[in-house]
């Protein structure tokens, strides 16, 4: 456990001032995550909101060293940045610990960054990758990713007059990195700040690839009000829409919220809950389509008792 | 000094043990494969102390060379075709971002349809994009060539492709003159980055989103630091020769003093155009040609020197810019020449896909000029040549 008293003493690595909309997930979770580690951090960033709204020159909101090269390939960059510090370390140049962190949207990473993405994993480059996901390429005005919930009405799944928006559940990303067998794998969510600084402390001292897939509401493309960010994200939770857990060593464990849905210490809420407080699931609750809502619900029912299967439920 | 018999790729991989590199991401494509696996051979046996990165993708290489060189290693890698045209994104944020980044190009064909042989449209098609162009024309050019990229990259502050062509100087078994490791070692010196991404101490922040209040001038910066690199790959031709005993300019002329007829190319067919202008001395006709070594930055007043008193050119393009009056080296060598010189320029197009061109071949080049100049009249200004 993380107390907020002794967070808010620490330095900040991400200055205010950047140009995210207000209500914006990406830096909470940024600051969330830095803050899990007291070593030096280099961070490497693909192309989407956070880099753009963070680094507009001469400024920069970045008080650690940060790269941006392109958008599919925040696990390349970094990937030569971390084979560049093994030797350096290796010829004595450099002696110090550091850790090395890619940041990318949805977009970045479920759809056009996969490849860089399983590749570094793969050939075992010590960082932890984060991916925040908001659903949708946001920055190029709310299109459909491959991490998009069937039913969202976006820019290139607009909710029409014959089709409901979306209509592919996203793939389970965070299972396709866990199949890589990596040392460390985990969902979080920015309401529950403590599990997800927890898991980033983990992740930071683990050696080797580290995943982290985090749920990133967006006020813009989500259509909700900018105070709602955060309850949104623990809704999701809450939901088994975005269920917290881990898997270390390709152990499976639940974890916070969650772990008490699956113990039956907390309802598990409908998934209407979380629908109902976004724009972008609105047309779900008109008469023609409200028949999307249980098929939503039983996917929804039908993944959540596979992961807690998985999970020793 | 070691004489070795090495075909392009090995000399490739041999320059690159002797340099030691801090980080090398490489990515097999025909015909450059030899010259990484050479290399993952010297990892594996500990003769260099390179952190090998087997990248998934061209795409990637490139990327995790950007990522190393912003770190502040000394880092390189090699490519062909496909390989090349899969890091075109790349290209261009390593030569912006300044990454002194030096990458073997073994000239190969575009597809489609596919075809593993020599051609120049790969790196043809990365003119552009910021990166300072060397072709060599054998083996040894090409072993020399990497050793002096090194050196022009850092001082540049800009990547260097050295190039050569595919099968034709990669897969050929020729004598290479090697210099001594200590040699090379004190030859390219020790890379010092001016803003290193691992200094931790001081952060920096590289690749920021540059919008029309400064974009320009970053521009106008690439574009003043590929001029400045002109003198530098003089400078460094000049210091080479020192310790080589070879000396390396812009290009090198061929009989082209009191020539009225040269033919220009670059890379293997250089060597052919040689001989076929000797033979066509023989039967009286004043021939000469003109390799050219740096095609970027183009050394345009090199170019007007060399040919100002020629009356027709015959420019060699081993690739096509479809749609273009003519291929790239024709444009430019024209434009070179404008108010400069009254000659006629014209150009062939040739040896595509590995399409075999012989001393027959230029000898007929050189005819058409012959008749060009006695005539002044041009039948073609553009056309294929050994084409069915
Ligand atoms: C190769 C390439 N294709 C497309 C783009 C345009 N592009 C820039 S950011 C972006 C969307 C980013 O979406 P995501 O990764 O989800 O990040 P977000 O902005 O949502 O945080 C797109 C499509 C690009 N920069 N490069
Ligand atoms: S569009 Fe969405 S993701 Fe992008 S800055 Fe605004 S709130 Fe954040
Ligand atoms: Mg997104």
């Amino acid at each position: 456990m993380v107390s907020l008293k002794e967070l808010s003493k620490k330095e900040e690595k991400l200055a205010s001032g950047h140009r995210l909309c207000a209500g914006c997930a990406e830096p909470i979770i940024v600051r969330q995550i830095l803050s899990a580690t007291d070593e030096p951090v280099i961070a490497s960033n693909a192309t989407g909101c956070l880099e753009v709204a963070t680094t507009i020159y001469p400024y920069t909101s970045w008080k650690i060293p940060w790269i941006h090269s392109a958008f599919e390939n925040a696990a390349s960059t970094i990937a030569g940045v971390e084979a560049c510090y093994q030797v350096l370390k290796r010829k004595g140049k450099i002696n110090r610990e550091i850790k090395f962190v890619a940041f990318a949207g949805d977009g970045g990473t479920y759809d056009i960054g996969i490849q860089a993405l399983s590749g570094a994993a793969e050939r075992g480059h010590d960082f932890l990758y984060v991916c925040f996901n908001n659903e949708a390429y946001m920055n190029t005005g709310i299109q459909r990713s491959s991490a998009t919930p069937m039913g969202a009405s976006t820019t290139t799944s607009p909710a029409g007059s014959v089709i409901p928006g979306k209509k592919e559940f996203p793939k389970d990303l965070t299972e396709i990195m866990a199949a890589h067998k990596i040392p460390y794998v985990a969902q979080g969510s920015p309401g529950f700040y403590n599990d997800l600084i927890a898991k980033a402390g983990k992740a930071f001292s683990i050696k080797g690839p580290k995943f982290m897939n985090v749920i990133a509401p967006c006020p813009r493309g989500w259509r909700h009000p900018t105070d709602k960010t955060i309850e949104i994200s623990k809704k999701a939770v809450e939901t088994c829409f975005w269920p917290l857990y881990e898997v270390e060593n390709n152990e499976y464990r639940l974890t916070g919220i969650s772990k008490l849905i699956a113990e039956g210490k907390k309802e598990k809420l409908p998934i209407v809950e979380y629908l109902k407080m976004q724009g972008r699931f609105k047309h779900l609750f008109t008469e023609k389509y409200k028949h999307i809502i249980p098929e939503i619900q039983s996917r929804i029912d039908s993944d959540w008792g596979i992961l807690k299967k998985k999970c020793g439920y | 000094m070691k004489i070795l018999g090495m075909n392009g790729d090995n000399a490739v991989a041999y320059a690159m043990k002797q340099i030691n590199p801090d980080v090398v991401a490489g990515y097999p494509i025909t015909p450059q494969t030899i010259a990484i696996e050479k290399f993952s051979e010297y990892v594996a046996d500990g003769e260099v102390d390179t952190e090998f990165v087997a990248v998934e993708s061209e795409h990637s290489a490139m990327s995790a060379c950007i990522g190393a060189s912003a770190s502040g290693g000394r880092v390189m890698t090699s490519t062909a075709s496909a390989g090349l045209a899969f890091m075109w994104e790349m290209l261009y944020v390593a030569a912006s971002t300044r990454l002194p980044i030096v990458m073997n190009v073994m000239n190969r064909a575009l597809s489609a349809p596919i075809n593993i042989h020599c051609d120049h449209s790969d790196s043809m098609g990365a003119r552009d994009s910021g990166w300072i162009q060397i072709y060599g024309e054998n083996v040894q050019e090409g072993y020399d060539n990497i050793i002096q990229a090194v050196k022009i990259a850092e001082s540049a502050g800009l990547p260097v492709m050295p190039c050569f062509d595919g099968f034709i100087v990669s897969h050929a078994v020729e004598r290479v003159e090697a210099l001594d490791d200590e040699k090379v070692k004190n030859f390219i010196g020790i890379y010092k980055s001016e803003h290193p991404l691992l200094d931790v101490e001081n952060p920096v922040t590289y690749g920021p989103f540059d919008m029309y209040d400064y974009y320009m001038e970053h521009k106008k910066q690439e574009h003043e630091a590929m001029k400045a690199a002109l003198k530098i790959v003089k400078d460094v031709g000049k210091e080479y020769e020192k310790i080589s005993g070879r000396s390396y300019d812009t290009l090198s002329e061929h009989r082209l003093d009191d020539a009225e007829l040269a033919v220009i190319a670059l890379g293997s067919t250089a060597g052919t155009a040689r001989e076929a202008v000797d033979e066509m001395r023989k039967k009286g006709i004043n021939a000469g040609s003109l390799k050219l070594r740096l095609f970027r930055p183009f050394p345009y007043e090199d170019i007007r020197n060399a040919l100002k008193n020629v009356k027709a050119i015959a420019v060699m393009d081993r690739c096509d810019s479809f749609g273009a009056f003519g291929g790239p080296m024709f444009s430019e060598i024209r434009s070179a020449l404008y108010k400069t010189s009254d000659a006629e320029v014209v150009n062939y197009i040739y040896g595509l896909g590995g399409r075999d061109v012989t001393t027959n071949h230029i000898k007929k080049v050189i005819s058409d000029l012959n008749n060009i100049s006695t005539t002044g009249k041009v039948k073609e200004y553009v056309q294929y040549l050994g084409v069915r």
